[in-house]
C-alpha cells in the first residue's frame, strides 16, 4: 500500500518535472495550454529559477503529503475498532513531540534559503539596458518607451469576432508591446484609475499597477516569440478582458520596429513620462 | 462559588419563555446557539447557490449567463462575504461555541446573556444588509477584499458598497460583543476544578478565536469607517489625489484578514480534536502542545498579513520578513496534525460520520497546508498570486476544511442539541458524495492556477476549458452532497431515533455528555466538580462527578 502510493507520487512528480523541460524545445510561445498541470514553460531567467524552486517545493510537499496520508491510512487500517478493541492510553511522548517540531523547522530552512535567494534575484535587475513604462486603465494597457523619446501607444484587446487565425481569445491585443531579446528591461508599472496587475506567467512577470505608485519589476526575454498574460487584479466589469501581449524580437528586428513604430505612433501625444525615471519603488 | 455570577439573571432562569418571545428575546445560550446555526444554514444556502452560479458560468469558455459581468463580480463578492461572515463564523463561534462552551466548562450559561442576544441580532441585521446590498444600484463588485480605488465612490457610485460596509460593521460589532462574552465566560465561569489546563480543546480553540476577533475586528471597523468617509464625506485616506494611499487599505484589511482565516479554522481545530479523541476512545495526544500550538498560531497570525501583498510593491526586505514569518506557522500547524495522528494511533477507532468528516478534514487540511507552504514564499508566490492556485489553496485549507468540521460538529452534537440522532447510513453517503465532490471541484484549480488562470473572471482563454469543466462537474457533485445535508437535517427531526445522553460511549468524556439529550433548557445548575488529571476528559481518568 505504502510502496504503491510512494511509487505513484514519484511517477507523478517525475512527469511534472520533465514536462516543464520538454516544452522548452518548442518555438517560444508563452501561453496557456489545454490540460496543463504545471507552470507555463519559462522564457526568462526569473521564471527559470521559479521552475527550479517549484520543482524542489513539489518534491517536498508531495513527500510530506504522502507521508501524512500514509500514516493516516495505516492508522485507519491498524487501529480500527475491530482490529484494536482496547484503546491504549498513551497521550505523551516527549521524544516524538520534539521530533515533529524540529523536523519541520529543518525542512523550512531548506526551503527558506533558495526562496530568499530567488526573491532577491527577482526583485531588481542588475544593469537594466532599457526601460518600459506600463500604465493600466479600465480596460487596456498603455506602453511608453522613455528611451525612445517617450514613444507611447495603447494596447487594446481584440474582440472575439475580430480575431485573426492563430490569435487566442481573451489574450490577443491590437498593438502588442515589443521588446528585444537578451536585453535586461526595467519595467515600471502604474495605473491611472483603479488597481490592475501586469502579469505574463511564462516570463515570471506580475506586478500591481496601482494609481499613485510606480512599481518596478524586470525581465530578460531569452527567445523571440509571443508571450501572453492577463490583468491579475480585479479592476471592474471588463477585468477578464484586459490582456497583455509581448512580442519579443531579435535586437536587429527590434531596432527596425522602433523606427517604424515611432512613425506610426508619432501622431499620438503620450502622457508625460518624466515620472518613469523616478526612484525605484522597491 | 460560581453561583454568584448567575444570581443577577436568576429571575429569568425560573420561567421558560414560549412562542416567539422565547427566540426574539432569548438570553439562553442554547436557543441563541440554535438561532446562529439556523442563520448559518440560511446563509450557506444563499452563498452555495451563488457558488454554483459561478461554477455554471465557468463550466465552458465564453460568457454563458452574465452578460452583465458586474453582476458576476457581485456574486463573487457576496459569496466570499456570506461564507466567511455569515456561514462559518456564526455556525462555529455563535452556534457551536454558544452551545458547548458553557456545557463543556460546567457553566450554567454565558456570562452576559443579554449581550449574547444583541450579538446574534446584530449578525442577523448584518446578513440582511449584505444580501440587500447585491440588489442596490450596481451591487458591490469589488471582491471581498474591497480594494480602493475600485471600491471608491468614483468606480462604485451607487449605495451598494456603503450597504456592504455597514453590513460588516454590524456583523463585526456582533462578533466583538460575542468574543467578549466568550472570553469572560471562559475566564470566570468554569466549574470548580475546571482549570485552564483541563479545558477541552474546543474551549481552548474558541478562547483563542475570541481573542483574535477582539484584536482584529476593530482594525477592520476602522478601515471600513475610513472607506465610508472617503466615499461619502470627501476624506482621502485611500485616495492618492488627496495624499492618501490605496496600500493603507491593503495593510489594514489584511491585518484583519489574515487573523480572520484563523478565526475560521481555529474552532475547526477544536471540533476536530474533540471528535478524534471521542471516536479513537483516547485522550488527545499532547494536550498542552495542542493548546499552545493554537495560541502560537493565533499570535503569529497577526504578524504575517503582508503575504497577501507580495505583488503590491512593498519592499524586498519586507517581503523577505513576511516569507520567513509565514513559514513559521507551518511548525505549530505540523504539531497539530501529528498530534491528531498520534491521538488515533493505538486507538480503537469507530468510523461514525463525525469521524469520517474529521478524517476528511485532515485530508483537506494537509493538501491545503502544503500549498500554503508554497505560497508563503514571496519569491514564487507572485507567480500564483491572484490565480486559481490561491483559490484552490484557501478553499482546501480553510473554507472546505471548515465546512467539514461543521458537518462533523453537526453529526457529533445533533443528538445533544435536538434529542434526535441522525441517520448514520445517510450521513455516510453524504460524506462520500461531498468528499468526492469538493476534491473534483478544487483539485484541478491548482492546475488552472499554475497555468496562469486569474481568479475573479467570468470568462477565460480557451486553453483553460478542460479543467474548468472538471471543476464544474465537481461543483455539481458537491451541490448534491450539500442538498442532501439539508435533507438529513429534516430527516433527523422527522425520523431521527431518540438520542441517549451519551451516544458515543467511553470515548466521549467531556461534560456535555453528562447532561441528558436534548440538553435541558438550563444545565449545570448544580456545578460539576472536575478531578485532577482531566483534560475535560473526566471519566477516562475517573474524574467527573456532580457536586452535591
Ligand atoms: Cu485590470
Amino acid at each position: 500500500m505504502l510502496k504503491k502510493l510512494l511509487a505513484l507520487a514519484l511517477v507523478a512528480a517525475a512527469a511534472v518535472v520533465s514536462g516543464a523541460g520538454q516544452l522548452r524545445a518548442e518555438p517560444a510561445n508563452g501561453e496557456p495550454t489545454p490540460w496543463a498541470i504545471n507552470l507555463q514553460p519559462a522564457f526568462s531567467p526569473v521564471m527559470e529559477k521559479v521552475h527550479d524552486f517549484h520543482n524542489l517545493l513539489l518534491v517536498i510537499i508531495i513527500s510530506v503529503t504522502v507521508l501524512v496520508l500514509a500514516i493516516l491510512a495505516y492508522v485507519m487500517v491498524r487501529f480500527n475498532a475491530k482490529r484494536n478493541p482496547v484503546p491504549s492510553r498513551t497521550s505523551h511522548n516527549t521524544l516524538l513531540e520534539v521530533v515533529w517540531t524540529a523536523v519541520p523547522i529543518m525542512i523550512l530552512v531548506v526551503i527558506a534559503i533558495p526562496s530568499l535567494r530567488l526573491l532577491f534575484f527577482s526583485a531588481k535587475p542588475e544593469n537594466p539596458e532599457m526601460t518600459l513604462k506600463v500604465t493600466g486603465h479600465q480596460w487596456y494597457w498603455t506602453y511608453t518607451y522613455p528611451d525612445q523619446e517617450d514613444m507611447t501607444f495603447d494596447s487594446i484587446p481584440i474582440a472575439a469576432d475580430q480575431l485573426k487565425p492563430g490569435q487566442p481569445r481573451l489574450l490577443a491585443v491590437d498593438n502588442p508591446v515589443v521588446l528585444p531579446v537578451d536585453t535586461t528591461v526595467q519595467v515600471l508599472v502604474t495605473a491611472d484609475d483603479v488597481i490592475h496587475d501586469w502579469a505574463v506567467p511564462s516570463l515570471g512577470l506580475k506586478k500591481d499597477a496601482t494609481p499613485g505608485r510606480i512599481n518596478e519589476t524586470w525581465v530578460r526575454i531569452e527567445k523571440p516569440g509571443t508571450y501572453y498574460g492577463m490583468c491579475s487584479e480585479l479592476c471592474g466589469v471588463n477585468h477578464y478582458f484586459m490582456p497583455i501581449q509581448i512580442e519579443a524580437l531579435s535586437k536587429e528586428d527590434y531596432q527596425a520596429w522602433v523606427k517604424q513604430a515611432k512613425e506610426q505612433f508619432a501622431a499620438k501625444d503620450g502622457p508625460a513620462t518624466s515620472l518613469a525615471r523616478a526612484d525605484r519603488a522597491d | 462559588m460560581a453561583y454568584a455570577t448567575t444570581a443577577g439573571h436568576g429571575e429569568h432562569d425560573d420561567h421558560h419563555p414560549t412562542g416567539w418571545r422565547r427566540w426574539i428575546y432569548s438570553t439562553n445560550h442554547k436557543d441563541i446557539g440554535t438561532m446562529y446555526i439556523i442563520l448559518s444554514l440560511v446563509a450557506a444556502l444563499i452563498g452555495g447557490v451563488m457558488s454554483w452560479m459561478i461554477r455554471l458560468e465557468l463550466a465552458e469558455p465564453g460568457i454563458q449567463f452574465f452578460d452583465n459581468t458586474q453582476f458576476y463580480n457581485v456574486l463573487v463578492t457576496a459569496h466570499g462575504f456570506l461564507m466567511v461572515f455569515f456561514v462559518v463564523m456564526p455556525a462555529m463561534i455563535g452556534g457551536f461555541g454558544n452551545w458547548f462552551v458553557p456545557l463543556m466548562i460546567g457553566a450554567p450559561d454565558m456570562a452576559f446573556p443579554r449581550m449574547n442576544n444583541i450579538s446574534f441580532w446584530l449578525t442577523a441585521a448584518g446578513l440582511t444588509l449584505l444580501v440587500s446590498s447585491a440588489f442596490v444600484g450596481e451591487g458591490p463588485g469589488t471582491g471581498w477584499t474591497v480594494y480602493p480605488p475600485l471600491s471608491s465612490i468614483a468606480y462604485h457610485p451607487g449605495a451598494a458598497v456603503d450597504f456592504g460596509i455597514l453590513a460588516l460593521h454590524l456583523a463585526g460589532a456582533g462578533s466583538i460583543l460575542g468574543a467578549i462574552n466568550l472570553i469572560v465566560t471562559v475566564f470566570n465561569m468554569r466549574a470548580p476544578g475546571m482549570t485552564l489546563h483541563r479545558m477541552p480543546l474546543f474551549v481552548w480553540a474558541i478562547l483563542v478565536t475570541a481573542f483574535l476577533l477582539l484584536l482584529a475586528l476593530p482594525v477592520l471597523a476602522g478601515a471600513l469607517t475610513m472607506l465610508l468617509t472617503d466615499r461619502n464625506f470627501g476624506t482621502s485616506f485611500y485616495a492618492v489625489s488627496g495624499g492618501g494611499d490605496p496600500l493603507l487599505w491593503q495593510h489594514l484589511f489584511w491585518f484583519f484578514g489574515h487573523p480572520e482565516v484563523y478565526i475560521i479554522i481555529l474552532p475547526a481545530f477544536g471540533i476536530i480534536s474533540q471528535i478524534i479523541s471521542t471516536f479513537s476512545k483516547k485522550p488527545v495526544f499532547g494536550y498542552l502542545g495542542m493548546a499552545y500550538a493554537m495560541c502560537a498560531i493565533g499570535f503569529v497570525g497577526f504578524i504575517v498579513w503582508a503575504h497577501h501583498m507580495y505583488t503590491s510593491g512593498i519592499g524586498t526586505n519586507a517581503r523577505a520578513y513576511f516569507t520567513v514569518a509565514t513559514m513559521i506557522i507551518a511548525v505549530p500547524t505540523g504539531i497539530k496534525i501529528f498530534s491528531w495522528l498520534a491521538t488515533m494511533w493505538g486507538g480503537s477507532i469507530d468510523f461514525k460520520a463525525p469521524m469520517m468528516f474529521a478524517l476528511g478534514f485532515l485530508w483537506l487540511f494537509v493538501i491545503g497546508g502544503v500549498t500554503g507552504v508554497v505560497l508563503a514564499n514571496a519569491g514564487i508566490d507572485f507567480v500564483m498570486h491572484d490565480t486559481y492556485y490561491v483559490v484552490a489553496h484557501f478553499h482546501y485549507v480553510m473554507a472546505i476544511a471548515a465546512i467539514f468540521a461543521m458537518f462533523g460538529a453537526y453529526y457529533y452534537w445533533i443528538g445533544k442539541m435536538s434529542g434526535r440522532q441522525y441517520s448514520e447510513r445517510l450521513a455516510q453517503i453524504q460524506f462520500w458524495i461531498f468528499f468526492i465532490g469538493v476534491n473534483v471541484l478544487f483539485f484541478p484549480q491548482h492546475f488552472l492556477g499554475l497555468g496562469g488562470m486569474p481568479r475573479r473572471i467570468p470568462d477565460y482563454p480557451d486553453a483553460f476549458a478542460g479543467w474548468n469543466m472538471v471543476s464544474s462537474v465537481g461543483a455539481a457533485i458537491t451541490m448534491v452532497g450539500t442538498l442532501m445535508f439539508y435533507y438529513i437535517i429534516w430527516h433527523t427531526f422527522r425520523y431521527g431515533k431518540t438520542a441517549e445522553a451519551n451516544p458515543w460511549g467511553e470515548g466521549a468524556t467531556t461534560l456535555e455528555w453528562t447532561v441528558p439529550s436534548p440538553a435541558p433548557f438550563h444545565t449545570h445548575e448544580e456545578l460539576p466538580v472536575i478531578g485532577a488529571g482531566d483534560h475535560g476528559h473526566g471519566p477516562l481518568h475517573g474524574g467527573v462527578q456532580p457536586a452535591e
